[in-house]
């Protein structure tokens, strides 16, 4: 059926359906239009091809609370950047990697040398760091600024900002495929590595700072206090359908870019700070895994495939 | 008979208490060795000196003929995350990594290796499964197939049949048998003193110092066992410092 003549804009003729008209201005338009959400896009396709695989070595690792502490511990680097050059990214960026670098070893140190756990040291030490940034920013800045740097600002996304995403993306993947093998033993059989003589611990430091560069990356978009959300979502959800390190990896991917997608959109449109908005669409993904995923879901819970004989 | 390993006055220490104390010992080479003793006696510390995971405090343990790098070790309780989603093969395969390290690539050659060690051990058909699927006795075969793999020299098992029931016990037997006909000095921790007097021909005897080492069938004598037994589990707080020389 074609539409009457006079639905068809003139701008537009392309666009024939009004359904089509619909969607491209919702889905497509804020994006041609607006400068801003296009860096804030590619940003979040570059995070999410870099981020998967280190959010896949999180859980298996076990330290998904851990990268949450780490995270957060960026905030005081952050803030003393921001105190230094106000919102420019390269100081706050630099400060907020020196700072989860800092926390990462002090908490492996703390937990090497006495007998707290490394679960309690990072909890420790991500509280201070919250409890220290808070202040610096709100000494200096307004609640405004407190809100970019906690909840991520896609106005902030620059072209400068882009090439540090871009630039973490390759060397995360880079750095990981370099790593994985030692790291894959170190995560499942540390006492092997061992054995044949390879220094675990290097590999462990290697991965924790590839996982606080991407952090660094995406605070800008998500914030401090949901920089791990584009990392660790989509990772858990891909557990749900995936058996192996590297389709986990495949998975948590489009996972990840579909979060950013959308979430902007839903940022653009409802007005809410990006970073709630793009973990929230990775919370989805999460959801529908738990419960449909072809791995332990409530699905299979509920409703167990027939067993077999053998 | 030469000696694989040489311990000279090895002591190895948790916290100052010696587990392993001035012990003095060859173990032969190519031949199969039992280290027996009760709990505690310092046997598991004793394998893990020889690998390198603990240091000695005191004494050397010296490899005549050879590196380190040709030991294999089965520890007691793995470290194994045994619910990482990692093959059986890419489990075995890894026995290969003095041949293919961090970077390398598998090569055809290693593939064949890793499938023949998963077929000796009885797992065939199980090389694409998730490690998470074996059983406690399917996972033992595992780690056997990558020893098996290893070609190592030097092969170092800590109680490798705990729980592990008769028949894969005694398949794994027939692996160690093969490794002493292939002349590879294996040793063992063991608590079954059948099994000991079946299939390991020498024996040492601890008790944190080593009580007696030898042929089997001298070593554990009666009087050797019940002297073992008599060694006190606990640590003596009030233990005076052992000085170079001087009988324990």
């Amino acid at each position: 059926m074609t539409p009457p003549p006079s639905v068809i804009p003139a701008k537009r003729p392309e666009c024939a359906d009004p359904n089509m008209e619909f969607l491209s201005d919702f889905l497509i338009s804020p994006f041609v239009d607006h400068g801003f959400m296009r860096r804030a896009l590619v940003a979040c396709l570059a995070l999410s091809t870099g981020s998967c695989t280190v959010g896949v070595f999180l859980i298996l690792r076990r330290m998904s609370l851990m990268g949450d502490a780490l995270a957060h511990a960026l905030l005081p680097g952050a803030a003393i950047g921001f105190l230094l050059g106000g919102l420019s990214l390269p100081a706050m960026s630099a400060g907020g990697f020196i700072a989860g670098i800092a926390t990462a070893l002090l908490s492996g140190m703390v937990a090497r040398f006495t007998a707290l756990r490394e679960d309690a040291s990072f909890a420790a030490a991500y509280l201070t760091a919250l409890a220290v940034g808070v202040m610096i920013v709100s000494l200096k800045g307004s609640t405004v600024d407190l809100m970019h740097i906690l909840f991520g600002s896609i106005l902030a996304v620059d072209d400068l900002s882009l090439a540090l995403v871009a630039s973490t993306a390759s060397l995360t993947l880079l750095g990981m495929a370099a790593i994985y093998r030692p790291l894959v033993v170190e995560c499942f059989n540390p006492g092997f590595l061992a054995a044949v003589g390879v220094r675990g611990s290097l590999y462990h430091y290697a991965f924790l700072a590839l996982a606080v560069l991407n952090m660094v990356a995406a605070f800008q978009a998500l914030g401090t206090l949901m920089a791990l959300g584009l990392l660790l979502l989509p990772a858990v959800a891909a557990s749900f359908w995936a058996r192996q390190v590297v389709t986990m990896a495949l998975v948590a991917l489009p996972m990840a870019a579909a979060s950013g997608f959308v979430g902007l959109l839903v940022s653009y449109h409802a007005g809410v700070p990006s970073g709630p908005a793009i973990v929230l669409v990775a919370s989805l993904f999460y959801i529908v895994s738990l419960l449909l995923g072809t791995h332990d879901s409530v699905r299979l819970r509920i409703a167990p495939p027939a067993h077999l004989r053998a | 008979m030469s000696a694989a390993l040489r311990l000279v006055d090895v002591t190895v220490a948790y916290e100052r208490h010696p587990a392993v104390h001035h012990v003095s010992v060859d173990i032969p080479e190519g031949a199969c060795t039992a280290v027996v003793g009760p709990n505690g006696a310092g046997k598991s510390t004793l394998l893990k000196a020889m690998v390198g995971l603990v240091r000695a405090v005191q004494g050397r343990i010296e490899f005549p003929h050879r590196t380190r790098a040709k030991i294999a070790y089965l520890p007691q309780q793995s470290d194994v995350d045994r619910a990482f989603p990692i093959s059986i093969l890419d489990m075995v395969l890894l026995g290969r990594w003095h041949g293919i390290g961090a970077f390398g690539a598998a090569r055809p050659g290693d593939i064949d290796g890793a499938m023949h060690a998963i077929g000796a051990v009885g797992l065939r058909g199980f090389e694409r499964r998730p490690l998470a699927t074996l059983s406690a006795g399917q996972f033992q075969r595992a780690l056997f197939a990558r020893m098996l793999l290893q070609d190592a020299e030097i092969i170092l098992l800590d109680e490798p049949f705990n729980a592990i029931d008769a028949r894969t016990t005694a398949d794994l037997l027939a692996l160690v048998k093969r490794w002493r006909e292939d002349h590879r000095t294996v040793v063992c921790v063991l608590h079954d003193l059948e099994q000991v007097r079946a299939h390991f021909p020498h024996t040492l005897l601890m008790a944190r110092e080593l009580i007696a080492a030898g042929p089997t069938e001298q070593a554990l004598t009666a009087a050797n066992l019940l002297r073992a037994r008599a060694m006190a589990e606990s640590w003596d707080d009030a233990a005076a410092v052992c000085h170079p020389g001087e009988a324990a």
